[in-house]
């Protein structure tokens, strides 16, 4: 099977190769993904092993049941899950929440203050001679980006490499730094000192000082002046820039910087979105109910507040009293304290892979792999859809089969 | 002597490799540790094997020590179970831990890095 | 089976003015009577009601990745609750709305069909999911060609075999409905940084014009006969002086003819009809543009009506959006697509005081005052000029040049001198807003059984609480406003989904798509797509595009 869309990382390529359970032309993490690895042998409620049937029953009695359960995941399933998700929390009063909110979201605040400045990859690709990185590790993050997308790849006016300028700015000289042509090496939390000075240089403005977060104002001269020189820029931000001090704010000033630049020239802005559909995890609900992540249905209608409903702060502040995880990890990936929530309330789990949260389920129900085991769409970093294939049989359920029977369950009880 | 520094967690290969094996021995290697800068690694006394607890406000851990590429003053943890000991869970109001730029101190240690399940509680 | 007893019909179509008749529905179609048994059918009592086709929105950004950027970005739109979750969907929206919400609010307006006009090809995808998550609608999108290099390469070459088998290709590969155009060739300067000015600025790389692109592509519209004309956003929109350009546009397509529609359908037509030179002197060019198009035997238009109040701009015309977002200096997001195109979104808000807000609104009323209404159809360009719920205000003010009046004392008194909306005292009548809103876009959509009632109709049907045998709108103009916000009943496919203004029922309408493949010989473009995919795409070809199977309810019209 040729054409093959991987669901590993947001760069979503879609040319694998997929023969005799192997698949070809993917990086080492796509490979990974169709790898066999060891699954879930049954759904199970406190450690037994019953039915499906059984185990999606008891998930809606938990759910519905819950003053106010946490819906979490949704980044690593198609968009007919994440629909029937957001459906589910709705009816139960529960609260929506993905991956983002520890990943992403703070990019999502950003758009609310001044919108995106952004293109697809493909734009990138045709037209990008000057890309950087900021707080972005491709190599080992979305290790083929670079060859498809963005440093070497080749298009309308990019023939070659050497028609592109490669920049990365990180506070660690990663993998990525050693394909650029400039690395820029700062200081941990001065992402936004930086951009405020690039901006204030673009602007025209003097820098009085030697140096800003531990980059020499000469340099920073240098960068406005290759950024302003460029026929068409991109900058990729990754979760150095979100998940560093500033945050949010980080995202918004290098956004106001990308509006500055294209009042000179063009550019772009993107961020390195993780998982193959953390974009679908949030467009989904944003038009079944208006928004992307940190959503809670308890009065019925959907509220958004990302420093209430998102999973973290509900977690941490006690504020939900079940969860269900779907295709994610907090277990592994939240902060201790908000872990020690998660063993207190019933959790259930669906996942096709035993995780550390599987450790602390009472309810575990398995799921088909999509990509490889099931279909439906996905949406790329850049909001691209493509269509995962069901390549290989299973005798697993699809995560739309679950929540299918798991939302006529709740209908049934909530009416 | 411990020392301070400034917690980074990221993404490595090894770890998105694993992340959908985590009860394995692979998983265990590829988030159990963290990266020091050199002359912060030397400053501790450490050699290749050698622990370290890492504390911050928020809790502590120990994991394996690694030379890294990364500046001095700063400790690279991959995401993952370890980091998540000590990194901060106030959001700021946004929903998002602060996953990088926690300080703390880092100290050699003789205590043993803790299995998964120990780290988790559930066992 | 329905039975719709004594309603006072207006039916355009099939030139009914008002009246008293039954009308029959059987397996959602509007049958004759003696096709159903009587003592079988719901009875709907319809006397003293007007009786109507469900409206036909033909321009309105219901789905895709615009309009969800756009809820993303403004989570203040989200916060107004309109419906809470229970027996429907919860519902919250200001003036975009979620996906139900899109669905409920047409109905319960006695709208039954909606057309997306203008879905990013390689987006098409989502445009569809998101077209699946509208209850009652029958649905349709329209994908965006005019800057597409397929279609510079093709009219560079003027190779008209191999544009008209693209445009086939691309129309059954999006699962989508026309051709829609926006900015020709602008859209591609924009990525350098530039617009194009006039109908001869040259696109970069293909030499290519707006003015070769429009014609080249018009004529294989019409080549294909598809069943909807080239719905075009014309080149300069929201620039003083643009309605130059527009009537340029419109000239493009001077002596040619299709039988059953227009030729070319130009859009939201009030953002580019400004006459003037610069913000500060800028006027109304609508009297020239109506004097054209009703000279014209070929073109229609719709108003692009701005309704005072909250608004955001989406468009896929981007460098528009750019300069906007300067202008106004509010939030402003992005995308330049592969090699389509691009789109951009800035909110906004209409204010009357404001005197080129109040010139757009007047501007917007001249054009559905000043040509005829065999050639206007309302719309506001949801959500670019404000809500499509104050669809009724706009058949009201068509109606009553004494609500227009009391409107005038509000708004700003530059509209006085930069408009003739002031001195018009033209009074469109009921039959004449119906048709702006039901016959005349479905006509042009190319859709046979919507917007009448003749037998064979699809059973989409709004009852309103006025007869218009009685009701005099020039003066009752508050009563008409409110009824057509109120629909006794909305019908869809003959089962009642609004009754008294309320929804009782959610039911899932049909998409539209149209096929004419069968017209044209691929293999003309096999190596073209292929070498365009292999190296300006970053999709596989075979992954481009959307299966008819992943649509809810896929309705294929086979061009012959």
């Amino acid at each position: 099977m040729e054409n093959v869309v991987c669901t590993f990382c947001g760069s979503v390529c879609d040319d694998g190769v997929f023969e005799d359970g192997d698949v070809r032309k993917l990086c080492a993490l796509g490979k990974s993904k169709f790898s066999k690895k060891e699954r879930i042998k049954a759904p199970m409620i406190d450690g037994k092993e019953v039915s499906y049937e059984e185990a999606i029953e008891k998930a809606a009695e938990i759910l519905v049941e819950a003053k106010r359960p946490l819906l979490y995941g949704w980044a690593s399933t198609v968009n007919e899950a994440i629909r029937l998700g957001v459906l589910i929390a709705e009816k139960v009063g529960g609260i929506y929440d993905q991956c983002a909110s520890v990943c992403h979201a703070p990019g999502t605040l950003a758009l609310i203050e001044e919108g995106v400045p952004g293109g697809t990859l493909g734009s990138v690709k045709n037209r990008a001679d000057v890309v950087i990185f900021w707080g972005a590790n491709p190599v080992e993050a979305h290790p083929r980006h670079p060859t498809r997308y963005s440093v070497m790849a080749k298009g309308l006016l990019i023939k070659d490499r050497k028609n592109r300028k490669v920049v990365v700015i990180d506070v660690r000289e990663t993998k990525t730094a050693k394909l650029a042509d400039i690395f820029v090496q700062i200081k941990p939390g001065y992402d936004y000192a930086i951009i405020s000075a690039l901006r204030a240089i673009v602007k025209g403005e003097k820098i009085e000082a030697d140096e800003v977060g531990g980059v020499p104002v000469e340099k920073l001269y240098e960068l406005a002046e290759l950024m302003m020189n460029a026929k068409y820029g991109v900058i990729f931000y990754g979760l150095g820039v979100t998940q560093s001090r500033g945050r949010d704010r980080n995202v918004e000033n290098a956004i106001k910087l990308v509006q500055q630049l294209n009042r000179k020239t063009r550019w772009v802005i993107w961020p390195m979105r993780g998982h193959y559909n953390v974009v679908g995890a949030g467009e989904v609900p944003a038009w079944e109910v208006g928004y992307q992540f940190a959503i809670d249905f308890s009065r019925g209608y959907p509220r958004f507040s990302p420093a209430e409903f998102t999973a973290v702060e509900a977690l941490v502040r006690r504020d939900c009293d079940a969860a269900l995880i779907i295709a994610s990890d907090p277990a592994a990936h939240f902060p201790r304290k908000a872990v020690e929530h998660l063993k207190k309330i019933p959790v259930i789990q669906i996942d096709p892979h035993p995780n550390l949260t599987t450790l602390l389920s009472n309810v575990v129900i398995p799921s088909a792999i999509a990509g490889l085991e099931a279909e439906g769409s996905v949406y790329r970093m850049d909001g691209i859809v493509l269509r995962v294939k069901k390549l290989v049989e299973t005798e697993y359920w699809s995560d739309v089969q679950i929540l299918e029977k798991m939302y006529e369950e709740v209908v049934k009880k909530v009416g | 002597m411990p020392i301070e520094v400034e917690i980074i967690t990221g993404r490595t290969i090894d770890q998105g490799k694993t992340v959908e094996e985590k009860l394995t021995e692979e998983y265990f290697k590829a988030v159990s540790y963290c990266e020091l800068n050199e002359e912060d690694f030397r400053s501790l006394g450490l050699k290749e094997g050698d622990r370290v607890k890492i504390k911050t406000e928020f809790g502590e851990v120990v994991v394996f020590a690694k030379v890294g590429s990364v500046p001095k003053g700063v400790v690279f943890i991959p995401i993952g179970p370890y980091a998540n000991q000590i990194t901060s869970d106030d959001t700021d109001g946004t929903g998002m831990p602060l996953f990088k730029g926690v300080k703390g101190v880092v100290e050699r240690t003789e205590e043993n890095v803790k299995s998964i399940k120990e780290i988790l509680g559930v066992e | 089976m329905l039975w719709i007893k004594n309603g006072i019909v207006i039916d355009p179509k099939n030139g009914i003015e008002g009246e008293k008749m039954d009308i029959f529905v059987k397996e959602g179609k509007i049958v004759e009577e003696s096709e159903v048994k009587k003592e079988e059918c719901k009875v709907i009592d319809a006397s003293n009601k007007l009786v109507v086709a469900g409206g036909v929105e033909m321009h309105s950004h219901i789905a895709g990745s615009k309009i969800n950027t756009g809820r993303s970005m403004r989570p203040e739109e989200m916060r107004v609750v309109r419906n809470v979750a229970g027996k429907f969907r919860a519902v919250v929206g200001r003036v975009l709305l979620t996906a139900p919400g899109i669905g409920y609010e047409y109905a319960k307006m006695g709208y039954t069909t909606a057309v997306e006009a203008a879905s990013p090809p390689i987006g098409s995808p989502h445009t569809h999911e998101e077209l699946d998550a509208i209850p009652i609608l029958d649905k349709a999108a329209l994908p965006v060609f005019g800057n597409w290099h397929f279609v510079f390469k093709f009219v560079s070459e003027k190779d008209q075999e191999k544009l008209q088998a693209f445009i086939a290709w691309a129309i059954e590969r999006t699962k989508g409905y026309g051709v829609k155009i926006v900015n020709p060739g602008g859209v591609e300067k924009w990525m350098y940084g530039s617009n194009v000015r006039t109908l001869d600025d040259e696109v970069p790389i293909y030499g290519v014009t707006p003015r070769e692109i429009i014609t080249e592509v018009v004529k294989a519209n019409e080549a294909l006969n598809l069943p909807h004309c080239v719905h075009i956003h014309c080149n300069n929109l929201g620039v003083p002086g643009n309605y130059e350009t527009t009537i340029e546009t419109m000239k493009l397509v001077s002596g040619m003819k299709n039988e059953n529609r227009p030729v070319l359908h130009v859009t939201h037509v009030q953002f580019n009809a400004y006459a003037g030179s610069s913000w500060r002197d800028v006027s109304s060019g609508a009297e020239e543009i109506a004097k054209y198009v009703n000279k014209a035997d070929n073109i229609t238009i719709d108003m692009g009506q701005p309704i005072f109040g909250h608004a955001t701009a989406m468009t896929g015309d981007a460098p528009f959006q750019f300069t906007l977002h300067k202008l106004i200096g509010a939030r402003w997001s992005n995308k330049d697509t592969e090699i389509e195109g691009g789109a951009g979104i800035v909110p906004i808000v209409y204010l009357p005081k404001n005197p080129v807000h109040a010139l757009q609104w007047a501007i917007g009323l001249e054009l559905g005052l000043l040509i005829d209404s065999d050639k206007v159809v309302i719309s506001t360009d949801w959500p670019n000029g404000g809500p499509f719920t104050e669809y009724p205000y706009i058949m009201a003010m068509l109606m009553s040049k004494r609500m227009r009046e009391k409107e005038l004392e509000r708004v700003s008194p530059y509209v006085q001198k930069a408009s003739s909306l002031p001195a018009i005292d033209t009074e469109k009548t009921l039959y004449e807003v119906i048709k702006m809103s039901r016959s005349l876009p479905a006509k042009i959509l190319g859709m046979e059984n919507k917007g009448h009632l003749g037998v064979g109709a699809d059973a989409d049907i709004a009852i309103y609480n006025i007869n218009p045998n009685e009701v005099d709108p020039s003066a009752e103009y508050d009563l008409v406003n409110k009824a057509f916000r109120k629909p006794a009943y909305t019908i869809k496919d003959g089962e009642i989904v609004v009754k008294d203004g309320e929804l009782v029922a959610e039911t899932w309408g049909r998409t539209f798509w149209v096929d004419a493949t069968k017209k044209v010989s691929m293999e003309a473009i096999e190596a073209d797509l292929d070498e365009y995919f292999q190296n300006y795409y970053t999709v596989e070809r075979i992954n481009f595009g959307v299966d008819e199977r992943w649509v809810k309810k896929p309705a294929r019209l086979e061009v012959s």
